[in-house]
């Protein structure tokens, strides 16, 4: 184990850690300012008690979205100080405004949401976590176009100095913020966060329903969510549709990864059943086979050329497997997604939906799936990006920090593998304990 | 027009440390403190909830003086975080350990829930407080670094200087976290605060002096002020306002001591960085490797445009801060505490 794949299980651990919390920050903050502005307008108690009750919830899971982000900014300089220093000129920027514009905001009004009911207007308390669900969802706009950046790199040169040192400088600032790669990643990204959210609230509420506690409350909840888990997944459908485009316009080594496309060709066919097999640069299994899928997905052109893995030297291809199948599966799971929405939005607009238990209980046990196919979809977007830490430019490999040893690289990773574990027990507790308890 | 860029944003650099060190330094204070400020269950409570609304908003500084130096200075934020990694990671855990007990403590109704999470409030507190006083320490003495890379180690930060700073950190925030106790609460509890910032400023008051003459040795912080006697109104005022914070004290002028002890920390921060100009963190072996606002910023591009973002957006920042800090600018009472459902 070197420093560079210890730094490299380190970042995806702890990436995708923060990314437990954050979908439903992005998403929660938007229903629970929603449920507050609903009683704010008709004076009607029980959206009150909905806004604290699923802002107690939003608050529990908003603290270790916090803390685990700080976490984040550290990263980039600790174990990946080569690449801060080759592209901190243009990475550092909407790091800088993030902090600036949309974390000053959401920490700032989540302190007067929280502590000032006493102290402001019940309107001026409603604006306070719109501001919080606005600037949540501002931040999400600066980190993604980061990532947007390493994705596809916009608007910089490559620039030695004195001492024969390779650095990236911007040149064009407008250019970042408009790559469409990060713009699309950034919508994707979102709205599979709200996506989280319903499904969030819609578990939970399904849970009380099925045990007959509560009823008006929680399907008053699950209504909501499942009209907005149902915009929501289709947006997130849609939105994924554009950023495939993108990849196949920008990163072709990653979308010929993303399906196992071996051999170049046009018009290539989407095998519903695939299983890659990496040492032999073929699918061992090709079954039900849709002409020019592939092509019209990525191109949104049936004769559309898609170049193949083989035509990629080995050392630039991602790892193969991965890829595919987190692909796949994330897919997969966002159908499945679409057809519960569906499902509750019929349920749900009729009378009795606490008779529908089987319905309910999917609806309980598909409270992972947007969660589990948001992890997913970050292995496809970095996983698939390697080698490349910044697509096409500088590799991962050439990223690390050249300073550290394995020594402190391995207590880094076990002491955040024990805390990140601690933490994950008190949240799992302390969620269950108030979600459990009700309103 | 480089030049005048890397320098505004040493500038802005400084105060983005500065006020950070100013505002999240009462609340390391106070949880430092919460185990002999708060007796009783219901003491603790109001001491967490006089930081509750504002600790979260006050710990963004520190994102964003990362942010800007990562932003502004690159090399210096790749270096920096690189060379002085497991004390920043210990700092890391402390800084999640904090947030998640000051917001979980109150969840759970249970006396060893919530004595665990006292303690960790109290180690959270102090262990920041520490490791930024020796980091900073260490780099006002200078990192052993050249262009073989760094020598250093965890260890190695440990030396007198850095411990000596470190321990200057913790006074001061001690001291500050104990006023602002004092202003935000009443009663009994108010008056423990008034006398611990009183009886902390003694040490202080030592620690200060130590370090200002240590100074002198360990590092080339003086010799910027040799060169331009003029900027010795940084360390003057720094050294007033400590003065200050016991004059208003004894009289029982709390706000008023509180103000200084603002003053003091913004001032000792400047006071260090202004020592450090042009450095951002000098190499102990040989002034050639420094890192410098010159050697190690971003392209004026990058430097324009983030200062177009910081001139636009930090006043908008700070107009809205200190609306909040007004909004909740009463005391803490019990009732606040047990009217809010919400309450830490």
């Amino acid at each position: 184990m070197d420093v560079l794949t210890l730094s490299r299980w380190q970042f995806a651990v702890t990436g995708m850690f923060h990314f437990i919390f954050v979908p439903l920050t992005l998403g929660l903050s938007i229903l629970t300012a929603y449920f507050e502005t609903r009683y704010v307008m008709t004076n009607d108690g029980t959206w009150l008690k909905m806004a604290k009750f699923w802002g107690k919830l939003f608050l529990i899971n908003f603290t270790l979205g916090i803390v685990t982000g700080i976490t984040m900014e550290f990263q980039f300089g600790m174990n990946w100080a080569e690449y801060s220093r080759y592209v901190g000129d243009i990475f550092g920027s909407p790091l800088a405004v993030e902090a600036t514009v949309a974390f000053f905001l959401e920490s700032v009004f989540i302190g007067v949401w929280v502590f000032g009911w006493d102290k402001v207007s019940k309107k001026m308390h409603a604006v306070s976590i719109w501001i919080v669900a606005f600037a949540t969802n501002l931040s999400a706009l600066w980190i993604l176009l980061a990532n947007g950046w390493m994705q596809h790199p916009v608007g910089y040169h490559l620039v030695t100095n004195a001492a024969g040192q390779i650095r990236a400088e911007m040149i064009d600032f407008v250019a970042l913020l408009v790559n469409p790669f990060g713009l699309i990643e950034y919508f994707h990204t979102v709205t599979s966060g709200y996506a989280v959210a319903a499904f969030f609230v819609m578990g939970i509420s399904a849970w009380h329903i099925l045990r007959e506690n509560e009823i008006t409350f929680f399907k008053r909840s699950f209504r909501a969510a499942v009209v907005f888990g149902f915009i929501a997944c289709l947006l997130v459908a849609f939105s994924g549709d554009l950023h495939g485009v993108e990849i196949a316009k920008t990163q072709p080594a990653k979308l010929a990864a993303m399906d196992a496309t071996w051999e170049t060709q046009r018009g290539v066919a989407m095998s519903i059943v695939k299983i890659p097999d990496v040492k032999n640069e073929r699918s061992t299994v090709e079954w039900l086979n849709i002409p020019n899928m592939v092509s019209i997905l990525a191109f949104h052109d049936a004769g559309a050329e898609v170049k193949g893995l083989k035509d990629f030297p080995a050392e630039l291809r991602p790892p193969v497997l991965p890829t595919y199948w987190s692909f796949r599966l994330m897919v997969v799971m966002g159908m499945l997604m679409i057809l519960v929405c569906l499902w509750g939005v019929y349920l749900s607009g009729r009378a009795g939906l606490e008779k529908h238990r089987t319905f309910l209980k999917v609806a309980l046990f598909s409270l992972p799936l947007p969660y589990i196919a948001g992890q997913l979809g970050w292995v496809v977007a970095e996983v698939g990006r390697q080698p490349w830490i910044v697509y096409g430019v500088l590799k991962t490999a050439d990223a690390v920090s050249r300073s550290i040893s394995t020594v402190q690289v391995v207590g880094s990773l076990l002491g955040f593998t024990l805390l990140y574990g601690g933490l994950a027990i008190v949240d799992i507790y302390l969620l269950a304990k108030y979600s459990r308890k009700g309103p | 027009m480089k030049m005048e860029l890397q320098i505004i944003w040493f500038v802005l650099w400084s105060v983005l440390w500065a006020v950070y060190f100013m505002l999240d330094g009462f609340v390391l204070g106070t949880a430092m403190l919460s185990g002999l400020l708060g007796k009783t269950d219901m003491e603790k409570r109001i001491l967490l909830n006089s930081v509750g609304p504002v600790w979260n908003g006050n710990e963004v500084w520190l994102i964003t003086a990362g942010g800007a130096t990562f932003a502004a200075f690159p090399t210096t934020y790749a270096l920096m975080f690189s060379y002085l990694y497991t004390a920043l990671l210990l700092l890391l855990f402390a800084l999640i350990i904090r947030g998640v007990a000051l917001e979980f403590r109150g969840k759970v109704d249970n006396a060893s829930w919530k004595s665990s999470f006292d303690k960790a409030i109290i180690i959270s507190g102090f262990v920041p407080a520490l490791l930024f006083g020796v980091a900073f320490g260490n780099i006002f003495a200078g990192l052993p670094m050249d262009n073989a890379g760094y020598h250093g180690s965890l260890l190695k930060l440990l030396n007198p200087y850095g411990l000596i700073t470190g321990v200057l950190f913790v006074l001061l925030f001690a001291v500050h976290g104990a006023l602002y106790a004092c202003v935000k609460t009443s009663g009994e509890l108010s008056s423990r605060a008034k006398n611990l910032a009183g009886n902390l400023w003694i040490p202080l008051l030592v620690a200060a002096v130590i370090f200002l003459g240590y100074t002198k040795f360990a590092t080339r912080l003086y010799d910027n002020y040799f060169r331009w006697p003029l900027f010795l109104f940084i360390p003057a005022i720094a050294v007033a306002a400590l003065i200050a914070v016991k004059y208003f004290t004894v009289r029982g002028a709390m706000l008023k001591a509180f103000a200084a002890s603002c003053v003091t920390i913004l001032f000792v921060t400047f006071t260090g960085v202004a020592g450090l100009f042009p450095n951002l963190i000098p190499s102990s072996i040989d002034p050639a490797y420094n890192l410098t606002i010159f050697n190690s910023s971003s392209s004026s591009y990058t430097l324009a445009i983030m200062t177009i973002v910081a001139l636009i957006f930090v006043p908008v920042v700070i107009v809205y801060k200190i609306w909040v800090y007004r909004l909740f600018g009463a005391k803490v009472e019990q009732k606040d505490v047990l009217n809010n459902s919400e309450a830490y």
